[in-house]
């Protein structure tokens, strides 16, 4: 298939999986905002959740003071910000038309009438959209899009570049949301020295995992099997080993002769992974070892590209 | 307008012509708020699958829909069947004309048209002198424009040859009537049109570079800022080809490339949806970020077919198009089938003298204007208005042609007030290659506003589906 066709169709689905990994954060947030909790909590996690997402800077830009509403708001809805779940799901679209002819219909369906209501909703004067049901919504929408994606396109590789760009997306908003709940991770390491049972309930619910945290530990939460299910669990849909098996398999389904080294490291992070125990990555330090798994992804985004997306002319 | 312009639908005032009588009868004993609601859901489903023209000149991402009308054009087969044998017969002089004007020049030798009409317009392209492509075919697809004057008479309008467009919104327009109301389709036979997309993949493929066993065929866009990207993904993604843009190609070695995932592939046939102009920045427009560059080169080599050919541009002109009968009778030694409306060419004294007089009367277009712009509608202009034509005729006589006002037929449309005649024409496309083939309908397109003669969609102007009787 065309090189932009395949760069297209894995934006299209970075940016819908970024749209959802938003949402999820602002809802985990906003459900915190509604109950009893200390102040600071809130605002704590926001503010490391904004560092480790880049966001900080544009957000300072915009406002002032780190304020629940206004940024729940910032992240959701501002059409300005290119990095706002508003903006995500016009870049989903904006790629998806530029290649609609590879999509199934029903796909383009799906994601052009998302776009088209939350901009009715953005542009509707008042009342301003309820945060809350936007979130819920704008997952729905994220679910609907990829049971449409893996319901009707066919296996080739159109699906298997939409499947690189969801999981890419996917690791990647794992180690951030990971990065910014470090010091809660590891006991003794950071400000909170008891685990703050509010920042749990954020950081799991920000990955679907409050509900499989119950049911695979049938225990108490504690920080060492929090990240040892967001790491190193292969039936964790949403932690760095699951994220990057999906990687490797869908790299090497569309290998070229260029692509050896590119499939090599995605195999190699997917190895580390799939043979570390929690214990050595404690060791060696969860923020160091985030912080290298966070530039392995990056270089293997860059190699995706250069090997299939954007080759360089005359290759 | 002097005369009565003729109703496709009715006689009178309510007696059916035949072939509107079943459909007449349906409409009549359809409730109100029945056909309301059909129209609403039209309109939502064009909306939801992206079925929406760019609007230049309006902020990013502005989309218009093309308003539809649910009430279908008919024709009956007996005319059909005498417009198809005419389009044929007009596309293979165009292109004999074309293939002509790029090599021995016959018809300008013997003075059928005159030298300076053909070699001195812009659109003639003097890098194609010499150049034989594939079956001498110039212009694969063709959308010829045809309007019905007030005697009931078919006449073409215009000659569509570089990059006619309108096709997807007939194959929508039939796929949304046929979703509304498909007790209509089992009430009448209505010739499909749904192949053409089958039809043109193997249009384009059998006027390949000779030699390809089997040919690769890509559709070239401008991209999804186009104003007619839709159509563009549309119709690669129903012919199952590559939709690529100048960017995706490269030439090396005088053949044609795409860059894949899987490397270079090598592509033998671009069906183009962009302007010479654009095409090769080497050659043309050197500041166009849209073409291939190198790609005359291939093109001059034999290695690669773009269709339409290059320079079929100075075949549509409207300085042209008068000369189309006699190209006719000259290439085909017939008697044109379908007849041009009658033309007052300005650069011709009599011709001019006539018009000046009858300004008010008339409609001048420019030559080179395209799209319902550059265009004088005497009827409907202020006397200001034309006194600057007026001008300009006297500046630049070459420039413009005139028309009579013609009294467009009209059809039963919906408007706010409920349904109402208003003008339309016809764009069938006729593809050429091994065969001149036309699938039986064509682009209606309607002139929403009351009494207005523009039909183009840039001006306010709708579609219609069209309706091809088999019996």
């Amino acid at each position: 298939m065309l090189s932009r066709t395949a760069d297209h169709l894995y934006w299209m689905s970075r940016y819908v999986e970024r749209a959802e990994s938003l949402a999820r954060l602002v809802d985990a947030h906003y459900r915190m905002s509604l109950l009893p909790h200390a102040p600071d909590t809130l605002q704590l996690s926001l503010r490391s959740t904004m560092t480790a997402l880049h966001m900080e800077e544009a957000y300072k830009q915009r406002h002032d003071a780190i304020e629940p509403r206004t940024v729940f708001e910032f992240v959701s809805l501002d059409r300005d910000y290119a990095g706002s779940i508003f903006s995500c799901l016009r870049a989903a679209r904006e790629n998806a038309r530029a290649v609609r002819g590879s999509l199934t219909s029903e796909l383009w369906e799906t994601l052009n009438s998302t776009w088209l209501d939350a901009r009715a909703l953005i542009t509707r004067r008042a009342p301003s959209p309820d945060i809350g049901h936007f979130v819920e919504w704008v997952k729905e929408r994220s679910h609907l899009t990829r049971g449409v994606t893996i319901g009707t396109m066919m296996r080739d590789e159109a699906f298997h570049f939409t499947r690189i760009g969801t999981f890419l997306e996917r690791a990647d908003s794992t180690a951030r949301i990971l990065t910014a709940h470090q010091s809660d991770l590891v006991p003794g390491a950071g400000a909170s020295q008891v685990p703050d049972p509010y920042q749990w309930s954020v950081l799991l619910r920000a990955l679907s995992a409050f509900e499989v945290y119950r049911r695979v530990y049938r225990d108490v939460i504690t920080p060492s099997k929090v990240a040892q299910l967001l790491i190193l669990r292969d039936d964790m849909p949403r932690s760095l080993l699951r994220c990057c098996k999906e990687v490797y398999h869908n790299l090497r389904s569309v290998k070229n002769e260029h692509s050896a080294e590119t499939e090599r490291r995605a195999g190699e992070m997917h190895a580390m992974l799939h043979f570390t125990r929690m214990e050595e990555i404690i060791s060696a330090g969860l923020p160091r070892f985030l912080e290298q798994f966070l530039a392995r992804l990056h270089d293997l985004s860059d190699r995706i590209a250069s090997d299939f997306l954007l080759p360089p002319a005359e290759a | 307008m002097a005369s009565k312009p003729y109703n496709e639908m009715y006689l009178g005032d309510s007696e059916a012509r035949h072939q509107y009588l079943r459909y007449a009868q349906w409409l009549k004993a359809q409730p109100a708020e029945r056909l309301t609601q059909k129209r609403a859901e039209a309109d939502a489903l064009f909306h939801r699958v992206g079925i929406t023209f760019a609007v230049y000149g309006q902020e990013e991402g502005a989309e218009r829909l093309i308003p539809f009308d649910i009430v279908p054009r008919v024709v009956p087969r007996e005319e059909w069947i005498r417009l198809e044998s005419g389009l044929k017969q007009r596309v293979r002089a165009l292109n004999a004309f074309i293939h002509d004007i790029y090599h021995d020049q016959q018809i300008l030798k013997a003075g059928v048209i005159p030298s300076e009409q053909v070699l001195c317009n812009s659109q003639y392209r003097p890098e194609m002198q010499g150049v034989d492509v594939p079956g001498g075919i110039y212009a694969h697809i063709a959308g010829i424009d045809i309007v019905r004057d007030d005697a009931g008479e078919f006449r073409v309008l215009e000659d569509n040859l570089r990059v006619p467009s309108g096709v997807s919104y007939m194959l929508e327009n039939r796929k949304m009537m046929m979703r509304l109301f498909p007790e209509l389709f089992s009430a009448h036979r209505v010739a499909p049109v749904e192949h053409y997309p089958d039809v043109l993949l193997d249009n384009l493929r059998s006027v390949a570079p000779t030699g390809v066993a089997d040919p690769t065929v890509v559709l070239l866009t401008a991209g999804a800022h186009n104003s007619a990207y839709f159509e563009h993904a549309f119709l690669a993604q129903q012919m199952g080809i590559e939709l690529v843009e100048g960017q995706d190609l490269f030439v090396r070695d005088e053949a044609v490339f795409m860059r894949t995932t899987q490397g270079p592939q090598r592509v033998d046939v671009i069906y183009r949806r962009i302007d010479d102009d654009f095409l090769d920045p080497l050659v043309f427009r050197p500041e166009s970020m849209l073409g291939v560059p190198g790609l005359l080169t291939a093109y001059r080599a034999g290695r690669i077919t773009i269709a339409n050919a290059i320079g079929t541009g100075v075949a549509d002109d409207k300085s042209i198009y008068p000369y189309v009968p006699e190209m006719i009778r000259f290439y085909l030694g017939q008697p044109p089938i379908i007849g041009n409306v009658h033309t007052w060419m300005l650069r011709r004294k009599e011709d001019r003298d006539y018009v000046l007089a009858h300004l008010p009367e008339l409609v001048v277009k420019e030559v080179h204007g395209a799209g319902g712009y550059g265009m004088l509608i005497g009827p409907a202009a202020t006397k200001a208005e034309i006194d600057i034509f007026r001008k300009q005729i006297i500046a630049t006589p070459d420039r413009y042609i005139a028309q009579p006002t013609l009294a467009l037929s009209t059809c039963p449309t919906f408007a706010d007030q409920g349904l109402a005649p208003r003008h339309i024409d016809l764009r069938p496309f006729v593809l050429s290659g091994r065969d001149v083939t036309i699938v039986p309908g064509g682009l209606t397109r309607v002139a929403l506003r009351e009494g207005s003669l523009v039909v183009n969609s840039s001006q306010g102007g709708g579609t219609k589906d069209t309706w091809v009787l088999e019996s």
